[in-house]
């Protein structure tokens, strides 16, 4: 059995670059704690070298120079702790979460699609670095083994069995535990007043010695120092929630910086969502807002929120976070958020990915993605609900249709189709529609329009040549927006010819309305 | 009397003159050795531009005519109303689509009835209906060189009325031909008064030609009258029989009472006005058609 672990040190601090990556080079602490009270609780190697320890109070660290703070985000690990996981399964169905920070994958058999145990552990730390996160691998023949090394050797390390003892020695005694806390203190404050330092001194003393000193507890610990532990892997199968969170420390006001922010999680979730082989079909954006209240000549933000959501449904499943972007992009030009923004949240509802291949000799048709962003930016143009393909009603009320999104014909039905032959029909007399419908002013001779004049179009007016109608139509008699119209098919002389139109009478208001023109 | 015709400098360095005097073989030898122009490719050597794949407009008189409706070309057609343009345009839209082609039509004075694309057999599915809008608000900036006449003193408020349609539609239209992988774009100016229909500047047709060229699109604009000007590659006309009211509107007589009239269709003609593909010599300039109401069964 070959087993691998993925390790993040500082992971508080890696969820926070795992969203801002351009901090990395910096010194950068987590801070946790209630204001004024805040403390040190995680901080990176570079701000370690500088001199910071963890515990230390606001006050102090704000003394050092080009130091970045952040305020600890529960969203922000969970959401960097999905990306652990997501970089794990998708090398691996066998995923143990042991820790937080810390996951563990059944590898064995995997050497025919990865390769060698190295160049896996190789792979895995480049993809976790592609999710946003920096993490240690390492791979052994045991779980805890690959844990343990995984903590104590940064990079990728390879052990191979019967080495555990021997490749472990020289590791502190801290990577024996998994978080700090009491039992860890005491336990290390005892080992050091025996003058055991690391695993090595510790694995080489008696059981028995140490079953009588420390209890069951330090028999276990042992035996994880000698690398002899045994025990299976508990499987985890996590949802396939693929969200992302960031936590503002200022609000946003402006677009601008809200998309340089999208952008990064956007990133992030597109990396995930490779991972998985998976695409997504919806996205939901999800702003908490703060109100700005005047108080005292200044504006301050209130502490009541208001949620602003917008939601992307795409009509194929797509992985491409520019094409995103731009949509979230024209949507919030489209549909501004009002307020700053505090808080942003976004999730991709997963879809199984499109694998669709054009045919050679298929009718051309337009990327999704591309056309999506050209109707996206279309509508901001003329207007939404102004761009798409139409849906007629089962009705014969007037303008019984409505628009619905654009989606052409996929390859598939395209294909169905094309065999088919073209129907060649006569050519039917189209009608023009005058939106609105132009109000007129019809005289009635014997019963039939006769003359017609109407103000808004100066072609429609004179004598009535012909006429044909009327033809009654009624319906939605029971409803509140009932209708009924008499339509007369009439026909002009105008300059240019004659012009053919059609004359409605509403029956409920009386009124005579051009409501188009045969063409 | 002898002049200066080319000077240039040759390899040697010294500058040479070449007159008029000398036989033209000779001239155009001794040209070919100036290592500048030898590079430049004569007319006569110039390769011929291959003939545009042309599809059916759904109508056979039209394609008799015509030949079909070029890809990768601006095609025009124009007329007087109830002259059959939006009938010729529903018919085109209805065979591409029917040809599972992706198609958009660009309709600047939101006039397209669904029931008679519906009659004429639209595939909705394939249908990009893009409805231009007056009072939006969303009006993007205006482009310089677009709108430069849209902003003269001296148009006049009807034409104003419609420039932000015109604006729309031109930006619609470049969007929508940038996307690539449409089989029809189709403008219909149908309602646009002619001196706004003029405003649109040359330049934007220029742009739309050379957007178009090597695509396999076909550009179709309707209007009240040319307006591309040298930039459609086919133009034609319709109009309907004006002599006379009964030749035009089919009355029919035998199933309904004698006060009684049915609108059952339009008798139209087609004028072939220009072409810039190759077409056969023998063939008509005109041809007739005929339309039937969506009710006539």
């Amino acid at each position: 059995m070959s087993f691998a672990a993925i390790f993040v040190p500082d992971f508080p601090v890696e969820a926070v670059l795992h969203l801002e990556p351009e901090l990395r080079s910096r010194a950068v602490v987590v801070l946790e704690g209630k204001p004024p009270l805040q403390k040190i609780w995680a901080l990176n190697d570079n701000a370690r070298r500088t001199g910071l320890e963890i515990d230390m109070t606001r006050l102090q660290a704000e003394a050092w120079p080009d130091l970045v703070l952040r305020c600890r985000s529960a969203l922000q690990e969970s959401a960097a702790h999905a990306a652990l996981l997501a970089c794990a399964q998708s090398f691996s169905p066998r995923v143990e979460d042991t820790a937080c920070d810390t996951v563990v994958l059944d590898i064995s058999g995997m050497e025919s699609l990865f390769g060698p145990h190295a160049k896996l552990a190789r792979d895995l730390a480049r993809r976790a670095s592609d999710l946003g996160v920096e993490a240690n691998v390492a791979v052994a023949s045991n779980p805890d083994v690959a844990t343990i090394a995984a903590r104590g050797f940064s990079g990728v390390t390879v052990i191979a069995a019967g080495q555990e003892q021997e490749r472990l020695g020289n590791l502190p005694l801290e990577v024996l535990f998994a978080n700090q806390n009491n039992e860890r203190n005491q336990f290390l404050d005892t080992l050091e007043r025996w003058g055991i330092r690391n695993l090595r001194a510790f694995a080489a003393l008696p059981e028995m010695a140490i079953s009588e000193r420390l209890g069951k507890r330090g028999v276990y610990l042992q035996k994880l120092a000698r690398g002899a532990t045994s025990r299976t892997i508990v499987p985890v199968d996590p949802p396939l929630v693929f969200e992302e969170v960031v936590e503002l420390e200022c609000p946003l006001v402006l677009l601008e910086p809200l998309a340089f922010l999208l952008n990064r999680l956007l990133e992030q979730i597109c990396a995930r969502l490779s991972a998985r082989a998976l695409a997504t079909q919806e996205l939901r954006l999800k702003l908490e807002l703060g109100q700005e209240e005047e108080s005292g000549g200044t504006r301050v933000l209130a502490r009541r929120a208001q949620t602003f959501t917008r939601t992307l449904r795409l009509p194929v499943p797509m992985l491409d976070a520019k094409v995103f972007l731009k949509l979230l992009q024209l949507d919030l030009q489209a549909n501004p958020p009002g307020a700053p923004i505090k808080k942003i949240w976004l999730s991709a509802e997963p879809a199984k990915a499109r694998a669709a291949q054009g045919g050679l000799f298929l009718p051309p048709s337009p990327e999704p993605e591309k056309l999506e962003l050209t109707l996206a930016r279309i509508s901001g143009i003329v207007g939404e609900g102004k761009v798409g393909s139409v849906e007629l009603l089962d009705t014969h009320r007037p303008e019984g249709f409505r628009i619905e999104h654009f989606t052409p014909a996929t390859p598939e039905q395209k294909k169905s189709k094309a065999n088919g032959d073209l129907d060649r029909n006569a050519v039917i007399t189209a009608l023009r529609m005058f939106r609105p419908r132009l109000s007129a002013t019809v005289t009635l001779r014997d019963g039939k329009p006769a003359l017609i004049s109407c103000p808004k179009k100066k072609e429609v007016q004179g004598e009535v040549i012909w006429q044909a109608g009327p033809w009654r139509s009624s319906g939605d008699w029971w409803q509140p927006n009932s209708w009924a119209r008499d339509e007369w098919d009439i026909a002009l002389q105008t300059h240019a010819g004659v012009a053919l139109y059609r004359l409605v009478r509403d029956l409920l208001t009386g009124r005579w309305f051009v409501e188009g023109t045969y063409d | 009397m002898s002049s200066l015709l080319v000077c240039a400098q040759p390899a040697t360095g010294r500058p040479e003159a070449f007159r008029t005097t000398e036989k033209p073989a000779l001239l155009l030898k001794r040209l070919s050795t100036v290592p500048h122009l030898s590079r430049v490719t004569p007319a006569s050597r110039l390769e011929v531009r291959p003939a545009p794949e042309t599809v059916s407009s759904g109508i056979a008189e039209i394609d008799a005519l015509t030949g079909g409706l070029p890809r990768g070309c601006l095609t025009e057609i124009y007329g007087p109303a109830s002259s059959g343009r939006t009938s010729l345009l529903l018919a085109t839209i209805a065979a591409a689509t029917q040809r599972q082609e992706a198609c958009a039509l660009v309709d600047v004075s939101d006039a397209f009835d669904p029931q008679s694309a519906a009659a004429a057999k639209v595939d909705f599915k394939n249908l990009l209906w893009v409805r231009c809008d007056p009072e939006s608000k969303k009006n993007p900036p205006r482009r310089r060189g677009d709108t430069k006449k849209f902003s003269s003193a001296q148009a006049n408020r009807s034409s104003r009325a419609w420039e932000p349609c015109l604006e729309q539609t031109l930006k619609t239209t470049d969007l929508l031909l940038q996307s690539s992988g449409l089989g029809l774009i189709a403008i219909d100016l149908g309602d646009i008064p002619l001196e706004a229909a003029r405003r649109i500047p040359l330049t934007s047709w220029f742009r739309f030609r050379r957007a178009v060229e090597n695509t396999p699109t076909v550009l179709l604009v309707v209007g009240q009258a040319p307006c591309a000007r040298t930039c459609a590659s086919l133009l034609l006309r319709m109009e309907g029989q004006h002599s006379a009211i009964s030749p035009q509107l089919s009355v029919r007589k035998r199933k309904i009472p004698e006060p009684a009239q049915l609108l059952e269709g339009l008798n139209l003609q087609v004028e072939f006005v220009r072409s810039r593909l190759e077409r056969k010599p023998a063939q008509s300039d005109r041809a007739a058609l005929e339309t039937r109401a969506a009710w006539t069964g």
